[in-house]
C-alpha cells in the first residue's frame, strides 16, 4: 500500500473509520439514496450491532464495511487501508486477508465437507502464508467446538451447527474483523444464544465483531448499538445492562435440558 | 488457487453431477470416437491400396496419350488419344530393358454364351499381358503368339464372368458371342479380387489385341502400353528407353514436348495415395462437425452451472475469489468434462475401429497424430466452448450474486 493510504502508524489505528460516506444507486430514472453520509469510527475489540427496519441503508452499510460494495462519496479505512477506489482485485484480497463474513442462510457450499469449506479462504489467499491448510482449518472447527464433526456435510449438520461452521470459516485467516449479517435469523431462540456466546467469547479473545440484527435481544448481546435510518446513523449508543449469552445459555439448559442433544438429531435425521 | 486444488473441485463439480455430466460429454465422445474411426478407416484404406499398388509390382510402366503438361498447361493424361499398335510392335522391337510390352485396347459391351448375357469389358492385349500382370489360369490355356498373329476369334475370361456365364460348369472349350462374333473360350484366369480403386478385376475378357482390332473396334487406337522392366533396378532406364522409343515412333522433333505420358508405379501409387489420403480428411472433417456440435453442448450447461451456481459464487467472492479465480475455475471444469469425453471417444474410436475391422474386412489402422489431434482438440474445444460461461461467471456481482435464490 502507498504511504499516502496508510493513516499514521503510531496511532492506534482504528479498525473501522468510516468518513461522510455516500452511496447513490440509479434506479432507472430515480435515484435511490442508500446512504446519505455516514460517519462511524470502531476501535479493535469492539461488537457493534446494528439495527435498522428494511430499507434504512443497514444492508449497503454492511456491503460497504464487507469491501463487497465502494462508497458514491466520501472515504472508507479498513484496519488502516484506504478501501474507497480499490479495484474489484483489491478488493477480493482485502476480504480475504481483513474480513470473515458470517450470513443469515450460512452460506456453505453443499455436497462439501464443513472441513473443506473451512479451507477454502485460505486456498484462495495469494500472499502464501498459509502453509498446512488443512491442519488451520481443522483448528478453526475445534475453536467453535465442531471437532468431531469435521467430514459432515452441510445437510448432515444442524442450523446451528451450521452455522458454527460458517463462523469457523470466518475466522479461519484470523480477520481483523468479523461480518455478521443477521446471524441468527435463521435460528431458533436456544441456538440463538448459543451463537451468541461463541460470538462474545470471540469478542473476548480480541476479535472485532460488527453484527446486523433486527432482534432487540440479541443486540442486547453486543456492546454498542448503532441505530440506522433513511440513510443515516440515527442514534450510536453503547449498551447498558450488556447480557451475557453463556450465562442465559446455562438457564435455558436448567430449565429445559431436554432440548439440548434431542433437538440436535432431530435436525439432522430431518 | 493452486492447480492440484483446481482439478480437485473441478472434479468435484463433475461427480456431485454425474448424470448430467455423463450427457455432457457424450457429445465429444461421439465427436472424437467418429474422427478416430473415420481417420482409422482411411488410413486402413491408405495402406492396402498401397499393398496392392505394390503387389502389382514395381517393375510395371504405363503409357497413355497424351503429355500431361503442354507448354505448361496441364492437359491431363489422355488429352489426345494418339497411341497405336503400332507404338506398342515397335516398343517390342526395339527395347532392350523390356520384360514384356502389350498394347491394351479397351472397350465395354455385353458377351452372350447360349441363353445368358453378361455386360463385361474386352481387353485387346499381346500374350506378354500375362506374364506383365502375373495372371495364372485356373483352367485351360492362355493365347499364343500364333493366336495374335492368326486375329483367332479366341477368349480368356475372367472368373466373375465365367461363374455369370457358366454358373457350376468349366467354360473351356465352348463359345461365346461378342458384338455377334463368336470367340472359342480358350481358358479362365485365376481369380484376383479388387483393384486398388475398388473394381473387380475378374470382370474381364482378354482377347488378342489384333482380333480386338479388326472384329470389334475396327480402330487402331489404344488405351494404354503396358511395359514391365526386366527388373526393379532398370525402371527409370526403362522408363527414359520407352519415350525414346515413343518419341521416334511419333516423330517429335527435338525440344518440342512428349504427346504421351509414361508413369511408373510409384507415381500411379502416389495418385492413388492422394486421394485417400483427401478422402480421409474429408471424413474426418465432417466428423469433426459433431466434436463441434459437443463443444456446444458443453457451452450450454455451463451457462446453467454458472447460473445454478450463482450463490456458491458469490459466496467464494466473499470470501476472497478474485474474478479470475472464479474463471479458471470454471473453464478446469470445461476441460476436464471436455478431455475426459476426449479421452472416452479415443477409447470409443479405437475399438470402434477395430470392431468395423472385425465385422468388414477392411484394414484400420489408428495413426498416432490422431491421438494427439483429438485429445488436443476436445481440449481446445472445452477451452473455447467453456470461455464464454466462465467469464460471465466472473463478471458477477458478488452482492447480487449472494442474494441470489
Amino acid at each position: 500500500m502507498p504511504n499516502a493510504n496508510q493513516l499514521d502508524a503510531t496511532l492506534v489505528t482504528p479498525v473501522i473509520q468510516l468518513e461522510s460516506v455516500r452511496k447513490t444507486y440509479q434506479m432507472g430514472d430515480n435515484e435511490v439514496h442508500a446512504l446519505r453520509g455516514v460517519d462511524l469510527y470502531a476501535a479493535r475489540g469492539e461488537m457493534i450491532a446494528i439495527m435498522g427496519a428494511s430499507g434504512s441503508g443497514k444492508s449497503t452499510l454492511m456491503n460497504m464495511l464487507g469491501c463487497l460494495d465502494t462508497p458514491t462519496s466520501g472515504s472508507y479505512w479498513l484496519d488502516g487501508t484506504r478501501v474507497d477506489g480499490l479495484s474489484r482485485n483489491q478488493l477480493a484480497d482485502l476480504r480475504n486477508q481483513k474480513l470473515g463474513f458470517v450470513f443469515q442462510g450460512f452460506n456453505l457450499l453443499a455436497r462439501t465437507s464443513a472441513l473443506d469449506n473451512v479451507e477454502l479462504p485460505l486456498l484462495y489467499d495469494r500472499t502464501h502464508r498459509w502453509k498446512d491448510t488443512k491442519a488451520i482449518a481443522a483448528r478453526a472447527l475445534e475453536r467453535v467446538g465442531l471437532g468431531d464433526r469435521m467430514d459432515h456435510h452441510p445437510s448432515e449438520l444442524s442450523g446451528g451447527q451450521q452455522q458454527r461452521v460458517a463462523i469457523a470459516r470466518a475466522l479461519v485467516t484470523e480477520p481483523t474483523l468479523l461480518l455478521a449479517d443477521e446471524p441468527t435469523g435463521n435460528l431458533d431462540s436456544h441456538m440463538t444464544v448459543e451463537i451468541m456466546s461463541l460470538f462474545q467469547e470471540l469478542n473476548e479473545q480480541g476479535i472485532t465483531i460488527v453484527l446486523v440484527t433486527h432482534e432487540p435481544d440479541v443486540a442486547q448481546y453486543g456492546k454498542r448499538i448503532i441505530e440506522v435510518r433513511d440513510g443515516r446513523i440515527k442514534r450510536d449508543h453503547p449498551v447498558e445492562d450488556r447480557h451475557n449469552a453463556a450465562a442465559d445459555l446455562q438457564v435455558l439448559l436448567a430449565t429445559e435440558p431436554e432440548e439440548d442433544d434431542a433437538e440436535l438429531v432431530a435436525e439432522e435425521v430431518a | 488457487m493452486k492447480s492440484s486444488v483446481l482439478v480437485r473441485v473441478a472434479g468435484e463439480s463433475i461427480r456431485k453431477n454425474k448424470m448430467r455430466t455423463l450427457l455432457t460429454m457424450l457429445g465429444i465422445v461421439i465427436g472424437v470416437g467418429a474422427v478416430i474411426v473415420m481417420v482409422a478407416v482411411g488410413q486402413g484404406a491408405q495402406k492396402s491400396i498401397a499393398n496392392q499398388i505394390n503387389a502389382l509390382g514395381t517393375n510395371l510402366l504405363v503409357v497413355t496419350a497424351g503429355a500431361s503438361n503442354q507448354g505448361g498447361v496441364s492437359q491431363g493424361a489422355q488429352a489426345f488419344n494418339r497411341l497405336t499398335v503400332d507404338d506398342a510392335e515397335k516398343l517390342d522391337r526395339e527395347g532392350t530393358l523390356f520384360a514384356g510390352v502389350t498394347p491394351v485396347i479397351m472397350t465395354r459391351t455385353q458377351v452372350i454364351a447360349g441363353s445368358t448375357n453378361w455386360r463385361t469389358t474386352i481387353n485387346g492385349v499381346s500374350t506378354d499381358f500375362q506374364t506383365i500382370r502375373d495372371w495364372q489360369l485356373q483352367s485351360g490355356t492362355f493365347f499364343t503368339e500364333s493366336d495374335v498373329r492368326g486375329i483367332r476369334k479366341v477368349a480368356v475370361i475372367g472368373s466373375t464372368v465365367a461363374a455369370n456365364l457358366y454358373p457350376g460348369a468349366d467354360p473351356v472349350g465352348s463359345q461365346i458371342q461378342i458384338r455377334n462374333v463368336p470367340f472359342t473360350v480358350l481358358g479362365v484366369l485365376a481369380t484376383k479380387g479388387q483393384n486398388a480403386a475398388g473394381q473387380d478385376q475378374d470382370d474381364v475378357v482378354i482377347i488378342p489385341y489384333t482380333t480386338a482390332q479388326s472384329r470389334l473396334s475396327g480402330s487402331t487406337r489404344i488405351w494404354q502400353i503396358l511395359v514391365s522392366a526386366s527388373s526393379p533396378q532398370d525402371v527409370v532406364g526403362a522408363q527414359e528407353e520407352v519415350r525414346a522409343i515413343m518419341r521416334e515412333s511419333h516423330k517429335i522433333a527435338d525440344g518440342d514436348d512428349d504427346d504421351f505420358t509414361v508413369r511408373n508405379q510409384t507415381e500411379i501409387a502416389n495418385a492413388a495415395q492422394g486421394t485417400t489420403k483427401i478422402m480421409t480428411w474429408l471424413l474426418a472433417s465432417i466428423a469433426s462437425v459433431s466434436l463441434i456440435v459437443g463443444g456446444i453442448g458443453i457451452m450450454n450447461i455451463m451457462l446453467v452451472s454458472v447460473t445454478e451456481r450463482t450463490r456458491e459464487i458469490g459466496i467464494r467472492m466473499a470470501i476472497g475469489a478474485r474474478g479470475s479465480d472464479v474463471l479458471t475455475q470454471f473453464l478446469v471444469e470445461s476441460i476436464v468434462m471436455s478431455v475426459l469425453g476426449g479421452a472416452v471417444g479415443l477409447a470409443v474410436g479405437v475399438g470402434g475401429a477395430s470392431l468395423l475391422a472385425h465385422f468388414t474386412g477392411w484394414s484400420t489402422s489408428v495413426p498416432i497424430q490422431a491421438v494427439a489431434l483429438a485429445i488436443g482438440f476436445s481440449a481446445a474445444v472445452g477451452v473455447f466452448f467453456g470461455f464464454y460461461p466462465a467469464k460471465k461467471a466472473a463478471a458477477l456481482d458478488p452482492i447480487n450474486a449472494l442474494r441470489y435464490e
